[in-house]
């Protein structure tokens, strides 16, 4: 468990690092992602501690979100005079992008055993 | 009030114990409601928690920064957790049967949708320039939507809280648009609610179908790496043709 943690924390610390060194416009903690990603990729197997330790780390993602949502509060003067284009931006926006991506892998797509 | 409570509730509101306990309490008693109403996706954990804390502040006057200085411990939390959706991302790629390319193309494909759509509908709506770049990066995780937010200027605040709407929404509709526009395919499924609405349709997603549920979660993971590199480059390239 702490070996894993510090595992994941050397990757985002290492994603900081590249993103401020190259100033990238991608954030840190993504970098890291990607650098774990290609060295699991790269490696035989996925180590097993990591497995468990990123599953309890996941399983509670939701919680992790709460604090930004409270920002809320902070902003409830723009919300205020802005909901009816954020609120038309975000439930349009997501009805397109489902289906556009939904639509074009089912189309591109043929991995998977036929369910209808 | 006797004096000595007074003392104890001016250490209290000032320490960051207070504000994460006050969140984890938030955040299992939202999770108990939602598990008890049979999942109902309006009941969402996280808009009850949020809810909670919402009114807990207004009530006892505590402001958002003296909150939020306590609460960071577990906001901090959300950038080792993107370095961990490597693994589910991994695991999937490793065992994936079939070329990669639909996967890349329905990513590009979603992603820039995703990010250009809602720009371009806030934009009609008459939202403000910072709010409009706040609702670009919408469909991904917060960490990385917030930190796209940061890089082009907009709220990162404000952009976390449309991150966790979009959630909410896609979970909410997701299913129905599939339904309707008879995309069958579980990967595709799953994708698509991940793609999407990240974290929050991920879990709609696996409660659905396992096959969707991996999907989903691969969806998270390619489309915060895809996001935090397209719309920086839609954004300087935009910049670059207005001459501003």
């Amino acid at each position: 468990m702490l070996v894993s943690l510090t595992q994941l924390l050397v990757c985002q610390l290492l994603g900081e690092i590249f993103a401020r060194v190259l100033s990238l416009a991608i954030p840190g903690p993504v970098v890291g992602m990607g650098l774990l990603l290609i060295l699991l990729l790269c490696s035989q197997s996925i180590p097993e501690k990591l497995e468990s330790t990123a599953e309890g780390i996941l399983s509670h993602l939701s919680l992790l979100f709460v604090p930004a949502g409270v920002g809320v509060v902070a902003h409830l003067t723009v919300l205020g005079n802005e909901w009816k284009a954020i609120i038309g931006s975000l439930v349009g926006s997501t009805v397109i992008t489902v289906l556009i991506s939904g639509w074009v892998l089912q189309h591109l797509h043929r991995g998977e055993p036929d369910e209808s | 009030m006797s004096p000595d409570f007074v003392a104890v509730w001016v250490y209290l509101s000032a320490s960051p114990l207070t504000a994460l306990t006050i969140t984890l309490v938030a955040y299992l008693l939202g999770d108990w409601i939602y598990q008890r109403s049979g999942k109902i996706p309006v009941l969402n954990p996280v808009l009850i928690a949020v809810i909670l804390i919402t009114i807990g502040l207004a009530v006892t006057d505590i402001d958002y920064w003296t909150y939020f200085e306590g609460a960071q411990f577990v906001h901090f939390l959300l950038g080792p957790a993107t370095v961990a959706l490597a693994i589910p991302v991994a695991k999937l790629l490793k065992t994936m049967r079939g070329g990669f390319g639909p996967l890349v193309i329905a990513l590009v494909a979603g992603s820039s949708t995703a990010a250009l759509s809602a720009v371009l509908i806030a934009d009609i709506l008459q939202a403000s320039e910072q709010t409009v770049l706040s609702l670009a990066p919408k469909s991904v995780t917060t960490p990385i939507a917030m930190g796209i937010a940061e890089r082009i200027g907009g709220l990162p605040s404000l952009t976390a809280v449309c991150v966790i709407m979009t959630g909410i929404i896609g979970a909410m509709i997701g299913p129905y648009v599939l339904d309707v526009t008879r995309i069958k395919s579980w990967h595709a499924r799953g994708f698509a609610m991940g793609l999407a609405a990240h974290g929050i349709g991920t879990a709609r997603a696996i409660q659905i179908n396992k096959d969707a549920g991996a999907f989903a979660s691969l969806a998270v993971g390619l489309n915060g790496l895809a996001t935090a590199t397209l719309i920086p480059i839609f954004f300087y390239l935009w910049q670059w043709l207005t001459g501003a």
